[in-house]
C-alpha cells in the first residue's frame, strides 16, 4: 500500500473516531460545568448533585424504562427463540411466508409501527357486513401499552439473531438427541436452548438496547407515561438540554461501556466453549 | 439382550413424485455386520432413518426381533445412530457427549462414569474427555459417535457412511476398529456405504442397492463371485461382461455363442436354457494372459487377441486385450505370479484363457 493510501485511510479513521467520539465526550464535560449555558465556567458537581436529589420525575422515568425494557426484552426473546425453533426446525404451511413476514418490522419505518400499534389500541371500529367491528385491542395507554409495543418491536430482532445461531448447526444434533433417548422436551431443554446461547443472549441485549433507546414508537402509546427517552427530549431547550440530562448521560454511558465489555467477554466465553 | 434380529418387509418410500425405495425386504440376523451398498442415492440412507425411526416409510413393516417399531418414536428404539457428520453436541464435552444418554436416566454417578469411561476406553478416547468436539480430529470425532451410540447398548448399531470424511490411511484403520467393537460387543451392525472395498472387507453379509431396490443380498464372496446382475458385476470391482445365446447344454458345461467373439463355456446354467439370451461375467483376475503360441488346454475358455495397453498399478498390473472379434477383456495379473504373461506389452499377441466355473450368467431371457 503506498504512503498516500495508508494516510488516506488513517484519515478516514480519525475522522470516524472523532465523530463518534467528540459528541460524548463534550456531553462528560458539560456534565461537570457550573454554568447551565454550553459556555465552560468552572469545574462543579451540582448537576449531579441536582440529579440524585431534585430530579424525581426523571428518576421514575428511568426506572420505568428499566423494567419495560427487562420485561419487553424478556418477553421478546422467548417468544422469538420459540419461533426461531419452530421455524427452524419443523416444515408446516406457508413456512416461507411467515419468514418473510417476520423481516417486515425490521424494515418498516418506526412512524409508520408507532401509528399502526396506536391505531390497534385505540380499537377503531369498521363497518364489517353491517356490523362495526372493533379492530385492535381498546386500552388505556401507559406502561402496558408501550411493553406490549417495546416486545413486538424487539420480537424479529431476537428471532433473527437465534435463527443466525441456528443456521450454524446441522439438525442431525437434534435427531441424534433424540435417537440417544431423549423426549422432545429433553431435548429442547438439553440440546436446542444450549446451543442458541449465544443467540438468546444476544438478542436479549440487543432488544434491551432498542427498548431503552426508543423514542418514536413510544411516543404514540405511551399516553401519560413517560420513559427515559420521552422525559430527555421534554427537557430540551434551544441550544442544548438541561445539564442534568447531561450528568445522567455520563453516568449511563459509562455503565454503558461496562456492560458492553461484560457482555463481549461473557459472548466470547460462550462461543469459545461452543 | 445382545444383538437383534431385523425384519424389513415391503419398504416403500415416497418423496412427492419420487420414489426412494421401491419395495425393499431384508432379513437381517442377530450379531451380524451388515452393509448396505449402492451408489449415491440409490436409498441407502433412507432405509437406515426408517429403521431408526427418522423417516416414515409410504408403505412396509419393519420389525425388530419380531417386534413392529414402526409405531415408536426414536428413542423408545433400541438402534441407535452413528451419523455421516457425526452429530456431535458442540456445547458438551466428550464426555458429556457420551455421557448424555445416562444422564437422561437417572443412574447413579458412580456407574454413571464407570460406563462413560469403558466406553471411552473402548475408542481409545479416555485421554480427551474433557475436550469439546471442536478440537478433535475428524476420526476422533467418529470415535465419539460411536462410543455415544453404544453406551445404551442398543441391540442395532446403525452406522450412515461414518468413515467418508476420514483419508483413506485413516479410513482403513477405523474400519478395522470398527470390526474389532462389533466382535467386542455383538450386536447388529447395519452399514452403509458406497465403498465395495470397505463392505466386501467387514461384512458378514452385503445388501447390493440401486435405484431403491435391493438387488442381491449374500456374503462378500458370494456378491463378488456369484454377482446375480450385470449391475452388481459392475458396481463390485471391475468385470468382463459377455453377451450371448446358450448354444448347447451336455456333458460338463453349457456353451455360449457370444457372436464375433465366438463360444463359451459356463458350469452354471442357473436355470437358463438353450435358446435363452444371456449376459456373462468374468473377472480380471480370473483370467490368464500367455503369449501366443502356448497350448491352451481343452477345458478352459480361450481366446487370441493383441494387447492394447497395459498399465502398471502397484501389486498388479492391467491389461486390456483387444480380441480379434474388436471385444476388449481386461485382465488383471499380480506380480509374483510365476512366468505367465511377464513381459507382455503393447501389440503382443496373446491368448487369454479362464476357467468356465469363474464365469457367471448374470442375466438373460428366455428365448
Ligand atoms: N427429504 C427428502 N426429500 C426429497 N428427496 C429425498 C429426501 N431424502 C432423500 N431424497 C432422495 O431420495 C434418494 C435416495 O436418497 P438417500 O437415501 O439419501 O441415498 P443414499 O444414501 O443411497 O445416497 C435421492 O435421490 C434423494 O435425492
Ligand atoms: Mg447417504
Amino acid at each position: 500500500m503506498s504512503r498516500k493510501r495508508r494516510s488516506a485511510s488513517k484519515a478516514v479513521f480519525i475522522g470516524c473516531m472523532v465523530f463518534l467520539f467528540v459528541p460524548l465526550a463534550v456531553l462528560i464535560f458539560f456534565s461537570f460545568n457550573e454554568n447551565k449555558a454550553p459556555i465552560f465556567t468552572q469545574f462543579s458537581l451540582v448537576w449531579y448533585r441536582k440529579l440524585f436529589t431534585e430530579s424525581s420525575s426523571l428518576w421514575t422515568a428511568f426506572f420505568r424504562s428499566i423494567t419495560i425494557a427487562l420485561a419487553a426484552s424478556a418477553t421478546a426473546t422467548v417468544i422469538g427463540t420459540l419461533a426461531a425453533i419452530g421455524v427452524h426446525w419443523h416444515r408446516f404451511p406457508l413456512k416461507t411466508y411467515v419468514q418473510a413476514i417476520t423481516y417486515i418490522p425490521l424494515v418498516l419505518p418506526e412512524i409508520i409501527i408507532g401509528m399502526s400499534l396506536l391505531a390497534f389500541f385505540a380499537g377503531i371500529r369498521m363497518p364489517v357486513f353491517g356490523h362495526s367491528l372493533a379492530i385492535g385491542i381498546p386500552m388505556t395507554l401507559g406502561w402496558l401499552t408501550i411493553f406490549i409495543a417495546h416486545a413486538t418491536f424487539c420480537l424479529p430482532f431476537a428471532y433473527m439473531m437465534v435463527l443466525a445461531r441456528l443456521d450454524e448447526f446441522d439438525s442431525s444434533i437434534i435427531e441424534a438427541a433424540r435417537d440417544l433417548g431423549a423426549t422432545e422436551v429433553q431435548t429442547l431443554l438439553r440440546v436446542i436452548i444450549p446451543v442458541s446461547k449465544p443467540g438468546i443472549i444476544s438478542g436479549f441485549l440487543t432488544s434491551l438496547t432498542l427498548s431503552l433507546e426508543d423514542f418514536t414508537i413510544t411516543y404514540f402509546v405511551s399516553g401519560v407515561s413517560s420513559t427515559m427517552p420521552m422525559v430527555v427530549y421534554s427537557q430540551m431547550y434551544k441550544g442544548g438540554v438541561s445539564p442534568v440530562i447531561n450528568a445522567l448521560s455520563s453516568i449511563m454511558i459509562l455503565g454503558t461501556v461496562v456492560l458492553a465489555f461484560l457482555a463481549r467477554r461473557w459472548l466470547k466465553y460462550i462461543a469459545a466453549s461452543s | 439382550m445382545k444383538g437383534a434380529t431385523i425384519g424389513i418387509s415391503g419398504i416403500t418410500k415416497s418423496f412427492g413424485d419420487f420414489q426412494a425405495l421401491k419395495g425393499v425386504s431384508l432379513d437381517i440376523r442377530k450379531g451380524e455386520f451388515f452393509s448396505l451398498l449402492g451408489p449415491s442415492g440409490c436409498g441407502k440412507t433412507t432405509l437406515l432413518r426408517i429403521i431408526g425411526g427418522f423417516e416414515e416409510p409410504s408403505s412396509g413393516r419393519v420389525e425388530i426381533d419380531g417386534e413392529d417399531i414402526l409405531p415408536l418414536p426414536p428413542n423408545m428404539r433400541h438402534a441407535n445412530t452413528v451419523f455421516q457428520n457425526y452429530a456431535l453436541f458442540p456445547h458438551l464435552t466428550v464426555y458429556e457427549n457420551v455421557a448424555f444418554p445416562l444422564r437422561l436416566k437417572s443412574i447413579k454417578r458412580k456407574s454413571l462414569d464407570e460406563l462413560v469411561m469403558y466406553y471411552l476406553r473402548l475408542v481409545e478416547l479416555d485421554g480427551h474427555a474433557a475436550k469439546r468436539p471442536s478440537m478433535l480430529s475428524g476420526g476422533q470425532k467418529q470415535r465419539v459417535a460411536i462410543a455415544r451410540a453404544l453406551i445404551n447398548e442398543p441391540s442395532v448399531l446403525l452406522l450412515d457412511e461414518p468413515l467418508s470424511a476420514l483419508d483413506a490411511k485413516l479410513r482403513h484403520h477405523m474400519l478395522m476398529e470398527l470390526d474389532q467393537i462389533h466382535d467386542k460387543v455383538g450386536i447388529t451392525f447395519v452399514y452403509v456405504t458406497h465403498d465395495q472395498s470397505e463392505a466386501l472387507s467387514v461384512s458378514d453379509r452385503i445388501a447390493v442397492m440401486d435405484r431403491g431396490n435391493v438387488l442381491q443380498v449374500g456374503t462378500p464372496r458370494e456378491i463378488y463371485e456369484s454377482p446375480s446382475t450385470t449391475f452388481v458385476a459392475q458396481f463390485i470391482g471391475e468385470t468382463n461382461i459377455i453377451d450371448g445365446t446358450i448354444e448347447s447344454s451336455g456333458g460338463r458345461w453349457f456353451v455360449v455363442d457370444a457372436g464375433g467373439m465366438g463360444r463359451v463355456k459356463v458350469t452354471d446354467p442357473r436355470g437358463y436354457r438353450v435358446g435363452d439370451r444371456v449376459t456373462l461375467t468374468v473377472r480380471p483376475e480370473k483370467l490368464r494372459i500367455t503369449p501366443l503360441g502356448m497350448a491352451a488346454t481343452e477345458d478352459s475358455n480361450s481366446f487370441v487377441g493383441t494387447v492394447d495397453e497395459s498399465v502398471y498399478s502397484g501389486f498388479l498390473s492391467k491389461y486390456y486385450v483387444r480380441l480379434e472379434s474388436g471385444a476388449v477383456m481386461r485382465v488383471f495379473r499380480q506380480h509374483g505370479d510365476q512366468g505367465e504373461g511377464e513381459g507382455l506389452g503393447w501389440d503382443d499377441r496373446v491368448c487369454v484363457s479362464w476357467n468356465p466355473r469363474d464365469t457367471f450368467i448374470v442375466e438373460g431371457a428366455r428365448g
